[in-house]
């Protein structure tokens, strides 16, 4: 348990980088127009530049937390199969954002996925293999799905 | 999983009294996931980062200064490149483990470090592997010649009766005689001279391989800087923390050329976290403990600002009625071929036309920043600058230090590719560490970013032609003027920004330049001229204008190759048909065999279009959504572009959307195919950027463009459906054992603007001559031209 002192008024950005040490959100804009600082509150992708840290209820998952007992989350494997980030400075926003996607629609089409991810800018211009890798993300993950559920038909 | 319980249920329906009573104290719960372990960069950086200094120069010609073999057999390549993503340090691994004959998967690259990689300028000019990589190639190859000799020794056998693959020498006589390189080297050093009288001419005895025996160049492996960019690993220059740092925000003249008349220190010195107010004649910063603090500062500290006597700058709207009125500063000699006013005067169909480009920036993803520590007596700077060389050498000046105390670690960091503020806030961050003797971290603002960064410079272009009866262009003028007076270069200590304001610039503003359209076109009366103009502010104004990717291309490749669009639809001619004739009329050729790679890269992208020859524009059809498509080409040095696009243009709303995109692109021998494919793709879509949507804007004092609102870039909603890069070999001997690896990614983006434009002519029939294309302006030609 770590505390913290700061004013309420303080953006959650900060606290995450600053405090907590965290690299993932990163600062590009203070003004939640760019994506660079997104992370998730129970889900939700959420700009932590605009974010009062005294409005924060809930679990946040930053950027470090999408790998689990050191395998990468599909996204985040998504991203180096498809090879997607240059500088790769906005690219904790496009993964978190793509994260909270495909949870909320696993099977999104291409549209919804240029709707889904317009918010998030790249100034390197990677949006065509961003959109390559949530496509390959959401595949890998309903053939994961595919083959759990076809495991559990087994058993049954 | 990071989980912050963020706040405890008193500050459910927070109140301002709840703050009051708490003084803000947060307990937060805080578990930190395992990360991956660091890559070799974080390790390199972290190493030096514990060297005390001071940090004399890497000497390029000790081969020690370029590989290291380690005893476990693998090798670690040291250059003084940086990779700004486009994975340049994986592509000098493959040519270097090739020249050294050893598995691309037992080496590492070090870029970028001033004190422990020699000094090869860092990035720029897409020249990484066209210039820098030789003499890569020649140390690599000359610390094989040396290991080869150390087994013949050991081996008593001559060279050429060794075999070596995999840093593994065996005899041929006897292949079960086997030593590593690792072995044979032992731990020790080279100690090798090499020579050359600068470090691009460095090499050692030994010859670089033939194509041919390259066993890595053209494979794909993939980027080894993509795993750290994708789990939040500490590689970043904006996330790195020494003890006792503090955090600085500039204050910036509201109006530019304003000058500091008083600053009013204690309207900030009573705030939570106050260090210190820093001002030297117009140059104002605040300095705090802690970012959130300085932010708040920066916005309350009280400055009186005296306005400039006369406009910084015209409005944006008359930018270009100024830039045709003014008289230049320069003039450069035209270049002729034939009698442009003579063939003119002969010609059976004149046209002319002019084209506007404003300026446009480089506007980074994340504000410049830099950390600089001032420990041991030395400076020690944090930077994700694209020349971390230069950086050093021009703070070394500003700050009169010795450059052996002074060294810059290169990190990751948003890149904006060109002469950006990385630039101006390393020199600032130096300044005030310097000043205050403590580690000072400086991070500009969005607006500040937007607003204060770096130009590429506004043109005006007009061109004519002539056609003769036949529909042959036979005449072709070309005359720009490029608002580029006092052109601001690389990490000047005389220029950077923070010199400008403080008063420590040079007199003599830079002369600035004015570029022409580059093609292999065959016209017998040829003319190209241009004149340099100056705005009315030239020093501490925001419309400073540096080197933006593909400095000046796609401006006058808009014009040139639009301008080739217009005279092939004036002759009815199908303009990839005409463009080939162009190029095919050409008698000489120069030793780059430019023109017949020219001809192969227009036919690879009309090809992979399927390109349906016809003349411009298209069938006009009714309905909401008109189509077109555009081509265009160019080269930038010795690597040849060509568009083919296809966009749709929403009569509606104005929208154009560039659906289809085909880029052919021949930058000679192709390292890393994938990663090339990739640098293209992206390099692309930034000049469809720039041709839709990027433009500068301003009253007559101030910048207006200052976020993402007020600056539109492109978006996941513009990306084309379908983008597909074609890598040509074009050249006449395409398998010769010396065929050169050229730059590749800022010459994608030359033909970009032309191709949009002449798509939406193809689409539409209107002739938009005014970048950008955003959906007023084309509604409004639509309108003008009733679509």
């Amino acid at each position: 348990m770590q505390t913290v002192d700061v004013e309420p008024s303080t953006p959650l950005l900060y606290v995450l980088r600053n405090d907590l040490d965290l690299q993932g959100p990163r600062f590009g804009c203070g003004l939640g127009q760019c994506g660079a600082c997104t992370v998730l509150i129970n889900g939700t992708a959420t700009r932590s530049c605009v974010t009062p840290v005294s409005s924060v209820k809930g679990a946040i998952t930053t950027l470090e937390g999408l790998a689990r007992n050191g395998t990468l989350h599909p996204i985040q494997q998504a991203w180096i199969d498809e090879q997607v980030p240059a500088c790769g400075y906005c690219q904790n926003g496009q993964m978190l954002t793509a994260v909270a996607l495909l949870q909320r629609n696993p099977r999104p089409t291409d549209a919804q996925i240029r709707e889904a991810m317009a918010p998030v800018l790249c100034r390197c211009f990677t949006y065509y293999r961003i959109q390559a890798a949530v496509r390959r993300a959401a595949s890998t993950q309903a053939t994961a799905e595919g083959v759990a559920s076809e495991a559990a038909g087994e058993r049954a | 999983m990071n989980s912050i319980d963020a706040l405890l249920d008193k500050f459910a329906a927070p109140t301002r009294r709840d703050f009051l009573k708490t003084s803000g104290r947060l307990v937060v719960g805080f578990t930190a996931a395992a990360n991956a372990g660091p890559l070799i960069s974080l390790a390199s950086a972290q190493a030096a980062a514990q060297g005390v200094g001071p940090y004399p120069d890497p000497d390029f010609r000790q081969l020690d200064s370029w590989i290291v073999i380690h005893q476990d057999n693998t090798a670690t390549f040291y250059v003084g490149k940086t990779d700004l993503g486009q994975g340049t340090g994986t592509a000098f691994r493959q040519i270097m483990s090739d020249e050294l004959d050893m598995a691309f998967d037992r080496t590492t690259c070090i870029m970028g470090n001033t004190d422990i990689t020699v000094d090869q300028g860092g990035s720029g000019g897409s020249d990484a592997l066209q210039t820098d990589g030789y003499p890569m190639r020649r140390v690599a190859a000359e610390a094989r010649r040396v290991l080869l000799d150390m087994a013949s020794r050991r081996f008593g056998v001559p060279v050429d009766q060794l075999a070596v693959s995999d840093g593994v020498v065996t005899t041929k006589a006897n292949p079960s005689q086997r030593v590593t390189y690792g072995e044979l080297i032992g731990g020790n050093r080279f100690n090798v001279a090499l020579t050359g009288d600068d470090i691009n001419a460095t090499t050692g005895i030994a010859k670089i391989k033939p194509v041919q025996e390259m066993k890595n160049v053209g494979l794909s492996p993939r980027r080894d800087d993509i795993p750290a960019k994708v789990d939040a690993s500490p590689i970043w220059a904006v996330g790195k923390k020494v003890p006792g740092m503090v955090h600085a925000r500039n204050v910036k003249p509201p109006v530019a050329g304003a000058e500091v008349v008083s600053v009013d220190e204690s309207s900030v010195s009573g705030m939570p976290g106050f260090v210190k107010v820093v001002r030297e004649r117009n140059y104002v910063a605040v300095v705090f403990q802690r970012e959130e603090q300085a932010i708040a500062a920066a916005r309350r500290l009280k400055v009186n600002w005296r306005k400039p006597a006369a406009a910084p700058f015209p409005a944006s709207e008359e930018l270009f009625t100024f830039m045709r009125r003014a008289k230049p500063t320069s003039s450069p000699n035209p270049t002729v071929t034939g009698n442009i006013e003579t063939a003119l005067a002969g010609a059976a169909t004149r046209i002319e036309a002019e084209y506007e480009v404003p300026f446009q920036g480089h506007t980074s993803i994340g504000p410049a920043h830099a950390l600089a520590d001032p420990s041991n007596g030395q400076m020690t700077i944090y930077s994700n600058d694209m020349k971390s060389y230069g950086l050093r050498n021009g703070v070394a000046e500003f700050l009169n230090i010795p450059r052996e105390r002074i060294r810059v670690i290169w990190m990751q960091g948003p890149q904006a590719y060109g002469r950006t503020a990385a630039d101006d806030a390393g020199f600032e961050a130096a300044y005030l560490a310097h000043q205050l003797g403590t580690p000072v971290r400086v991070q500009w603002s969005r607006d500040e970013e937007t607003a204060w960064d770096t130009k590429g410079p506004a043109y005006v272009m007009r061109m004519r032609g002539g056609l003769d009866a036949q529909g042959n262009l036979v005449a072709l003028d070309y005359e720009a003027r490029a608002a580029d007076y006092c052109h601001l270069g690389y990490n000047e200590h005389d220029t950077v920004l923070i010199a400008q304001l403080t008063g420590r610039r040079r007199q003599m503003p830079a002369a600035g330049g004015v570029a022409s359209p580059s093609d292999m076109y065959a016209v017998s009366s040829r003319r190209t001229a241009g004149h340099v103009v100056q705005l009315p502010l030239v020093w501490e104004t925001p419309l400073r204008t540096g080197n933006l990717r593909d400095p000046n291309g796609p401006q006058v490749t808009f014009a040139g190759e639009s301008f080739i669009d217009e005279l092939a639809a004036a002759a009815k001619a199908d303009p990839v048909e005409f463009r080939l004739r162009l190029l095919s009329a050409g008698k000489g050729d120069d030793s780059g065999f430019k023109r017949a790679r020219s001809i192969a890269v227009v036919k690879a992208a009309a090809n992979a279009f399927k390109w349906d020859a016809r003349p411009s524009p298209a069938a006009r059809t009714s309905g909401e959504i008109l189509r077109g498509r555009g081509f265009a080409y160019a080269y930038r040095n010795q690597t040849v572009v060509a568009n083919a696009a296809e966009v749709e243009v929403n009569r509606r709303t104005g929208r154009v959307w560039v659906k289809r995109l085909v880029c052919s692109h021949d930058c000679g021998l192709v390292i890393n195919p994938e990663a090339l494919r990739r640098t293209i793709e992206a390099a692309s879509m930034h000049g469809l950027s720039r041709a839709l949507y990027e433009e500068v804007t301003f009253d007559t004092e101030k910048v207006t463009t200052v976020d993402w609102r007020t600056s539109p870039t492109l978006t996941h909603l513009d990306a084309p459906a379908t983008l597909d890069v074609v890598l040509v070999n074009g050249d006449p001997n395409p398998k010769r054992p010396d065929l050169p690896h050229y730059g590749a990614g800022e010459a994608a983006l030359k033909p970009m603007f032309a191709a949009v434009a002449n798509a939406i002519y193809d689409a539409t029939g209107v002739r938009l001559r005014r970048v950008p294309f955003k959906p007023e302006r084309v509604l409004a030609a639509l309108k003008a031209a009733r679509v």
